[in-house]
């Protein structure tokens, strides 16, 4: 075997190149590396977040944990209406989201899939804190020590909490409220809702649970729990504080929690609505996306929304066709401007390049303000038209909020976009080539559309896609000079994430539009190459 | 095309001048909506169109009301001074960390090169609509998070999320320019600076940076007006104080409150058109530095 080349500190030359390779690779990635955890930071994640929450729905889960898990054995086609252990879970979740001032929220959120719920939490919320009252007051009535936060406490906490509330000094927060394990074993509902109401009281409320009296809600569970099983046992109390309490349970009146609910607002009795939380109680749904395309989800499947409600798609349809027709307007109106500069002496071609040049450094808002002025009907264009008769006074042309207004600014916008990826195409076509199709016998217009212009569709497909892709996701021109016939599906998004607050079906419309976004880019990326883009000639 | 051949027919005349004038037209669809602007700014009245007086060129048709009001009205002074503070941070972060990373890039053995050129162009081929929903989300986390654990102001953390936003949007500028002029870079200059002792960051700064910087600059710039221009973003992540000067016209455009707008317009031409100059004029020196242009 040949012996193997040496470099100078007597390894083998293949093995130091190798880690001369390695050493480059790695410098380069160090010099990349900042940037990428930038961009991914700023810009990546945001995005990929945006994708997440148009799927996310974790907010019913959230929010009545106890009610979706109730409500999961429910079927509507026996049952009108959900049983009475549904309606106890409400209001124990309800309980807790009011003191949270979650349920508003819960409540917009179902509204987008059934109008009028929203209005059905607001009004329960204000009556739930009231339900159970019957459970406290039998309790109270029975032993005024059921009153006192102290004896919850006694009962509730993990004894090692206790001893850490008496060593605080109280700087900071209150230790976290832990409940203990007898009272989790013998009275597993109370504990429950105990805990929860001692974690709101500390975390939302900053109070201490050793100085509340519980909801209503809490003596309901205990009744629930004194009554199912034999009589508890935990030691921190004394024995015959729980063994009255559930013997005089045994006779005590009950409320119905249905009946509450109700009675509080008779859109509870509506299948409809429990219906509604069971179909959206799954932590992920396809919801806004079929809403994004004017469908809706109900408990009978999936169905369009009535006709006279659906914009989505009428919306997608009319971006396209706008952003399609800017693109038409874009390629009639620069290809002669980009053929006038591949083709004049480079001085004339750079001062007109300027012209060209100069709107592209404008200011987006500057151009719209200008279109906004113009168009108007008391604007300079039809003033002029006035001035020369084409228009009577009386007859101004409507120019502006509308889809004219939006495809005459857009154009104007976008036109440098096509004329210069035109331009660098056109300016690696020789002349001779015209030359010599017109001393072969071609006329002008043969000698242009057989020769000159498949040369230059390259041009034309990078411009096109580049003009398409900007169009397409446009919103500022749109929002000012379209009024409300010239508006893209981008407007639904902002109106969406500012005004109706439905941020799930923003971040759905977002992805739909993204997606047809990525796969123009791809198409780009394979005619041009996202390494050719380039910028002012 | 330049100049008509003396044995042109008639017919090709006619083209030949027709064609001039419809491409004159094209032209002036492109400039005149930004140069009638300028006239109407010094409107006296508070109208958005040509007054008879100013038709008649009377002086008295014409004022510097408006240019006054937008420089004492602190509803635009208030967005200027914002967008002066917003549009340079993210231009230093922009042009610091792109200039690094094209050079990155540019090295001969980089792994997924592709898909990491891909990723950090992004922000430019996203709409910014897109960009701007999934930023809203995010950054208003971020925010609180910045108030909660690093006790900024709220005003405080509202500028750096703008910052931050806009330089993510203004970084493809820079990597595309600052990889075009890298292209035309020569490495064996760098070898030959080591070769003679010089320490990797005296090469850079001594040879490759001054080599490159028309690119860095005219990125810079790019990134600069992306951030000024900016309104989509700033809009959905930004607060009322962080209100730019785009912002402000958006507002004053959809709710027409004044021609103030115009001369805030005029403003903004005067600005783009220095930095046009100065990109065309670090466009020619870096062609004539490289040999790439003989004019």
């Amino acid at each position: 075997m040949a012996e193997q080349m040496m470099a100078a500190d007597g390894r083998t030359l293949k093995s130091s190149l190798n880690r001369a390779l390695r050493r480059q690779k790695l410098r380069a990635m160090l010099l990349i590396a900042p940037l990428l955890l930038f961009i991914m930071l700023t810009f990546v994640i945001p995005i990929g977040q945006m994708l997440f929450r148009s799927v996310e729905n974790q907010i019913v889960g959230n929010t009545i944990p106890r009610t979706v898990q109730e409500l999961a054995s429910w079927d509507a086609s026996i049952d009108p209406l959900p049983h009475e252990a549904v309606y106890a879970a409400f209001a124990k979740d309800m309980a807790i989201a009011v003191e949270e001032r979650r349920h508003t929220r819960l409540g917009s959120r179902l509204n987008y899939e059934l109008a009028g719920i929203s209005s059905q939490f607001r009004r329960s919320g204000r009556d739930v804190s009231d339900m159970g009252a019957v459970y406290t007051e039998q309790f109270v009535a029975l032993d005024p020590v059921w009153e006192d936060p102290a004896t919850w406490t006694t009962l509730m906490a993990d004894p090692d909490w206790i001893a850490e509330l008496a060593a605080w000094d109280g700087d900071g927060a209150e230790p976290a409220f832990v409940v203990s394990e007898a009272a989790q074993d013998a009275l597993p509902q109370t504990a429950d809702i105990y805990s929860d109401f001692a974690r709101v009281t500390q975390e939302t409320n900053n109070r201490s649970p050793t100085t509340v009296q519980p909801w209503n809600v809490v003596y309901a569970a205990l009744y629930e729990d004194l009554t199912t099983g034999p009589a508890p046992q935990i030691d921190s109390v004394p024995a015959e504080l729980l063994q009255d309490a559930a013997t005089a349970a045994q006779g005590f009146a009950t409320e119905d929690f249905r009946a509450a609910f109700l009675d509080s607002s008779n859109g509870w009795g509506d299948t409809r609505i429990w219906q509604t939380i069971q179909t959206f109680s799954a932590p992920y749904t396809a919801g806004y996306f079929l809403n994004s395309i004017d469908m809706q989800m109900t408990p009978d499947g999936v169905v369009m929304v009535p006709e006279n409600q659906q914009i989505y798609v009428k919306l997608f349809i009319r971006t396209l066709i706008m952003s399609l027709t800017i693109m038409g307007a874009c390629i009639l109106l620069g290809y002669p401007v980009a053929w006038m500069l591949a083709n004049l002496p480079s001085r004339q071609a750079n001062l007109m390049l300027i012209l060209v040049l100069l709107p592209f450094w404008t200011s987006l808002l500057v151009r719209t303000s200008a279109w906004k002025v113009l168009l108007q009907q008391q604007g300079v264009i039809n003033d002029l038209l006035v001035w020369i008769g084409l228009v009577s006074d009386a007859n101004r042309l409507t120019m502006i909020n509308n889809a004219t207004g939006t495809v005459i600014a857009m154009t104007h916008i976008l036109l440098p976009f096509m004329i210069l990826p035109l331009y660098s195409v056109m300016k690696t076509i020789p002349p001779s080539y015209l030359r010599a199709a017109k001393s072969l016998g071609a006329t002008n217009w043969t000698a242009f559309w057989r020769v000159y212009f498949p040369q230059s569709v390259p041009g034309i497909g990078a411009g096109s896609i580049l003009v398409f892709i900007l169009s397409i996701g446009y919103y500022i021109t749109p929002e000012i000079v379209g009024g409300t016939s010239g508006i893209f599906i981008s407007n639904r998004i902002a109106y969406h994430i500012s005004s109706s607050l439905n941020w799930g079906l923003a971040a759905a419309l977002g992805t739909i539009l993204l997606v047809v976004v990525m796969a123009l880019y791809w198409a780009y990326d394979r005619i041009v190459g996202i390494d050719n883009v380039k910028l002012g000639g | 095309m330049s100049s008509l051949p003396i044995y042109a027919t008639t017919g090709q005349k006619i083209w030949h001048y027709t064609f001039r004038v419809i491409v004159g037209l094209i032209l002036f669809f492109l400039i005149a909506p930004i140069l009638i602007i300028i006239p109407l700014s010094f409107n006296a009245e508070s109208f958005f169109t040509f007054t008879p007086a100013m038709l008649a060129l009377d002086p008295d048709g014409y004022s510097l009301r408006h240019y006054r009001d937008f420089f004492t009205n602190q509803d635009w002074i208030q967005p200027l001074k914002n967008s002066l503070i917003i549009a340079p941070f993210a231009t230093i972060i922009s042009v610091s960390l792109g200039t690094l990373a094209a050079i990155g890039l540019s090295q001969s053995h980089v792994p997924y090169r592709r898909t990491i050129m891909a990723i950090l162009i992004s922000p430019m081929i996203v709409p910014l609509i897109i960009s701007a929903t999934g930023m809203f989300f995010f950054y208003s986390q971020m925010g609180l998070w910045m108030e909660d654990n690093l006790g900024f102001s709220r005003a405080f953390s509202g500028y750096i999320k703008v910052i931050m936003a806009h330089a993510a949007l203004g970084i493809p500028f820079v990597i595309i320019t600052v990889t075009a002029t890298l292209v035309g870079f020569d490495q064996s200059l760098t070898r030959a600076a080591a070769n003679m002792g010089a320490t990797p960051t005296q090469t850079f700064f001594k040879v490759q940076m001054p080599l490159i910087l028309p690119g860095v600059i005219s990125g810079g710039l790019f990134a600069f007006i992306t951030s000024f221009d900016e309104v989509v973003v700033v809009l959905f992540v930004g607060a009322a104080a962080q209100k730019t000067l785009p912002w402000q016209m958006f507002t004053g455009l959809r709710e027409q409150i004044s021609p103030t707008i115009l001369a805030a317009a005029t403003v903004l031409v005067a600005v783009s058109v220095l930095l046009l100059a100065t990109v065309e004029i670090l466009r020619r020196r870096s062609e004539r530095l490289r040999g790439l242009s003989p004019s």
